[in-house]
């Protein structure tokens, strides 16, 4: 064993493993007035723009200059983040179950959340329509064609999707407002899911399987993704197709008031929501395909939302966490529903 | 050398020093960062009483979930056994055009994120793809199917057996394998009765970390899957739908499963290749 | 003795040491059946993916592809994303050395309980493997509310990032090293120790350049892993935009946002960091040889 000649490049690789070992981990560092907005998936450039023309007005009304962290992700995941210690000034979700979960667990949010801003807490909604392929091949127009057999539907899993859930129940909802008691409107959403070929996890998923894969007639998404898939995935390849009615999926916000009330922020956690409702605010977010409440905004930006009727999850479910107890909880309805068609299918 | 092992027999108190030392910080450390976590999910999961721990865990939908990550967890371990020791086989062993392009990429599957690697293989595999586009008219669907599952798996487990294999190889004294050709043994006896064993307690490490990686892989999986019920969901969706209804102690209810399972069938594969390194090894 | 170092020193030199000898190696159809079998496997379930990879990362051209790179959302990730890998897996380095050590130099009854212990982490479904953290230190966990009285942050910031990457790369550089030391025995460093050389000593001379290979593989898998995890890493980071996002969180957003080509391009970014690692490995093989020859 010639020791003595051997290369010692790896040993000191080694002794640097061990000093980096022994180094200490650094925190983040935090600027002098900053907020935390915890947001669900597709509003990165919705926030993008919203943030600086926020800062911009905050710092003309009061002198004061902020700065707006975002975080993006999952609705549910990032509900449970801000559950588990996430500083969130403020929540800007999708579905209003996200929020509820902040009032149970540790009164994050007060329980009257929903009545602190207009319209809800919800500055903004979206709905479900049909992206097809050119031309409409398949010649569908309305929910009803979607039941129909040898039309291949693709809806992101409702279980794992708030996309996939609103899918789910603008379907059972068209069916209610065509005039179908319980027991027709579940048959409708039966025969709809047994056309579902793919299940994808998220809204995403099922976009690249629709557009990418080609597998499917129709895709069932929310309005604004359509709108993006136009722009980003190709507009001469898709059509997107308005149903007679669809539901009204609102996107709620609330503050989080136990980390205002701790920070010092609350007053420009406040401001900042309010500006979604102002006329700028309403302005930014109709320019990325979220429909406004401002009608004037709304009237301004038509060409690009078509009038259809619009049921609420109330009007039709109750709430929005009744509607998850009932359809979308294991073992509940929807379950039901594809255990049944995956017999039927055997 | 001779010396070494006469010691060796000759003394059977230790002569290696550090144990104390190694083992201690080894314990220390796997509680700190393993144990104590871990007991996090079953300590969660104990306020469930047993009929609804039961109730979590049997439903028949988590039960064919069971099936499919287990089934296909193993069969894609042992598909990566066999091919993972051709290709360290391969690196080790020849030279040919392209080998160190080869030995670098075998690592990706774990730099990449795994949704990237499922986006990627779902465009690979489906109909309109590269792969799908030749066997799909052959009838054999693999995206969105059982069979995409296992591809993925595969996918996301074998550098696993090609890193473990590998050094061995390389270790491996040539003058044993002389030795054994001098005494007449053919090549193909050489590799099964001087090599292989040699090889067998890595190939096993190989198999239980391939196999234990696939059973709690998600990200990849999702985009392949399908994720029909009863047909292509796998055990980690089923915790993922708890924690959509925010059901924490129903999700660790079956992490608590799929522990338990994964522990008893890694102790016994970890058992058996402690039994054919004992026999291999130069320390018995 | 000195010839087997030798080629311990130079993997190319090692299979051309096997090739030259009719007896340890086999005929040119078996060899070239081998090759070509594990090659295609290679192809169809590696090589395919990362071509995918890129072709989706290029299909908006180059200048997308370096803007996606060059986004401050992306460098701050890179950051995010070396930092927690340059902590993660010096510990899991140590971890698995002196784990391996005790494991494979001795003998003691539950040893196989042991290595399975060191085993389970891989088999835990990466978002429970978060969500214990959150257990722990969330708000609502054990030691949560503590925790903020303190005013200690653990969960989404950087010390929740880093244990959660120790966890899911645990046992690579440990299960990696274990079978190579239990192939190799213990006569050498017996000998060393009877010899009269110290502990220290024995390990730095006689273990360390025998298991250099391992340690080496180990190192790698571990750092590719700890960089591309993203379901643990996901629960705990919080993803803060610039601060908190690690480059598959930032992956997971591009692709949300429809930003297709941008989102395959930080992973092909990714998949290139990986093969840095490798670079390094090639590097010190070479210098390694080199220094051999002198």
């Amino acid at each position: 064993m010639h020791n003595e000649s051997k290369p010692v490049w790896w040993r000191t690789a080694f002794l640097i493993a061990l000093g980096l070992t022994l180094a200490g981990s650094g925190m983040l560092a935090q600027a002098a007035t900053t907020l935390l907005n915890v947001s669900y998936d597709v509003t990165r450039e919705l926030y993008k723009e919203i943030n600086p023309a926020f800062i911009k007005s905050w710092e003309t009304k009061t002198g004061e200059k902020l700065a707006i962290n975002q975080s993006h992700g999952g609705s549910s995941k990032q509900a449970t983040s801000v559950a588990g210690g996430l500083e969130a000034d403020v929540v800007t979700m999708n579905q209003s179950t996200d929020i509820d979960l902040l009032v149970g667990q540790g009164g994050l949010v007060a329980a009257d959340w929903e009545k602190r801003f207009p319209f809800g807490a919800a500055p903004y909604t979206s709905t479900s329509v049909f992206l097809v392929r050119k031309g409409n091949p398949k010649a569908i127009r309305d929910w009803g064609d979607l039941a129909r057999p040898g039309v291949a539907v693709i809806v992101p899993n409702p279980k794992t999707s708030g996309n996939g859930r609103y899918t789910y129940l603008a379907a059972w909802g068209y069916a209610v407002h065509k005039g179908g008691n319980e027991g027709q409107a579940r048959d409708f959403v039966k025969r709809l899911f047994a056309n579902v070929p793919v299940l994808d996890g998220g809204g995403r998923g099922a976009t690249t399987t629709f557009t990418q894969r080609g597998i499917g007639d129709v895709l069932v998404t929310f309005e604004n993704e359509a709108a993006l898939i136009d722009k980003e995935v190709g507009g001469d390849k898709f059509d997107i197709v308005y149903p007679s009615a669809s539901i009204l999926a609102e996107a709620p916000v609330a503050v989080v008031d136990k980390v205002v009330a701790r920070k010092g922020t609350r007053k420009q956690a406040q401001a900042y929501l309010e500006f979604l409702y102002s006329a700028e605010g309403q302005d930014i977010i109709a320019r990325h395909h979220f429909r406004p409440r401002n009608e004037a905004v709304l009237k301004k930006y038509a060409r690009d939302f078509p009038s259809l009727k619009l049921f609420t999850v109330e009007s039709v479910f109750g709430s929005l966490a009744k509607a998850q107890k009932v359809h979308f909880d294991d073992n509940a309805i929807y379950d039901q529903i594809v255990i049944a068609n995956y017999r039927e299918r055997k | 050398m001779s010396v070494a092992s006469a010691t060796s027999v000759a003394s059977p108190r230790r002569v290696l020093p550090g144990f104390n030392l190694t083992l201690g910080y080894t314990l220390v450390y796997l509680s700190l960062l393993v144990l104590i976590p871990l007991a996090a999910v079953f300590i969660k999961t104990a306020s469930l009483s047993l009929d609804q721990f039961w109730a979590v865990i049997s439903s028949p939908r988590v039960v064919a979930s069971y099936k499919l990550s287990f089934g296909a967890s193993l069969l894609a371990a042992a598909i990566n056994v066999v091919f993972g020791l051709l290709l360290a086989w391969s690196l080790v062993r020849y030279r040919f055009p392209g080998k160190g392009l080869v030995d670098s990429l075998v690592d990706l599957p774990f730099a990449l994120p795994t949704a990237v690697a499922g986006i990627a293989l779902t465009a690979i595999y489906s109909a309109n793809g590269w792969v799908g586009r030749i066997i799909e008219p052959h009838g054999i669907k693999i995206a969105f199917t059982p069979l995409g599952v296992l591809v993925a798996l595969i996918f996301i487990g074998l550098p696993f057996v090609v890193r473990t294999v590998q050094p061995i190889l390389q270790d491996l004294e040539k003058e044993l394998e002389e030795a054994s050709a001098s005494l007449g043994a053919s090549r193909w006896q050489t590799f099964r009765f001087v090599v292989f064993p040699a090889l067998l307690p890595a190939l096993l490490t190989g198999f239980a970390l391939a196999f234990a990686r696939a059973v709690g892989e998600y990200g990849s999986v999702i985009f392949i899957a399908g994720n029909m019920p009863m047909v292509s969901e796998i055990t980690p969706l089923m915790i993922i739908t708890k924690l959509e209804q925010y059901d924490y102690v129903g999700a660790t209810a079956i992490a608590v499963v799929m522990l338990l399972a994964s522990f008893v069938l890694l102790f016994a594969i970890n058992m058996l290749q402690g039994w054919t390194a004992r026999r291999s090894g130069r320390d018995r | 003795m000195a010839g087997t170092v030798a080629a311990r020193w130079q993997g190319e030199s090692l299979a051309e040491r096997y090739e030259s000898s009719t007896a340890t190696r086999e005929p040119a159809l078996v060899k070239w059946s081998i090759i070509a079998v594990s090659l295609t496997f290679f192809a169809v379930f590696l090589l395919l993916p990362l071509a995918a990879v890129f072709t989706e990362a290029l299909r908006k051209g180059w200048d997308v592809y370096f803007a996606a790179l060059a986004e401050p959302d992306a460098l701050s990730a890179v950051r995010l994303t070396l930092l927690a890998a340059a902590i993660a897996v010096p510990l899991n380095l140590v971890f698995g050395v002196a784990a391996a050590w005790a494991i494979a130099k001795f003998q003691f009854r539950g040893k196989q309980l042991l290595i399975t212990l060191i085993d389970l982490p891989f088999s835990v479904s990466p978002v429970i493997a978060g969500l214990i953290y959150v257990l722990i230190f969330g708000l609502q966990g054990w030691c949560g509310p503590w925790l903020q009285e303190h005013d200690i942050k653990v969960l989404f910031a950087v010390p929740g990032i880093v244990l959660a990457t120790i966890f899911v790369t645990f046992p690579f550089v440990a299960r990696e090293l274990i079978p190579l030391m239990e192939a190799q025995g213990k006569e050498e460093e017996e000998a060393a120790i009877v010899l009269g050389a110290s502990g220290w000593l024995t390990f730095w001379h006689v273990t360390l350049p025998n298991i250099k290979w391992g340690l080496i593989y180990g190192v790698i898998l571990c750092n590719a892993r700890a960089m591309g995890e993203f379901g643990a890493v996901s629960v705990v980071s919080g993803h803060i935009r610039g601060l908190t996002n690690t480059l598959p969180l930032h992956v997971e957003i591009l692709y949300n946002e429809y930003q297709f080509a941008a989102a395959f391009a930080v992973a092909s970014l990714l998949a290139l960091l990986a093969l840095l690692t490798l670079a390094v490995k090639t590097f010190v093989e070479w210098q390694a040889s080199r220094h051999f020859e002198d």
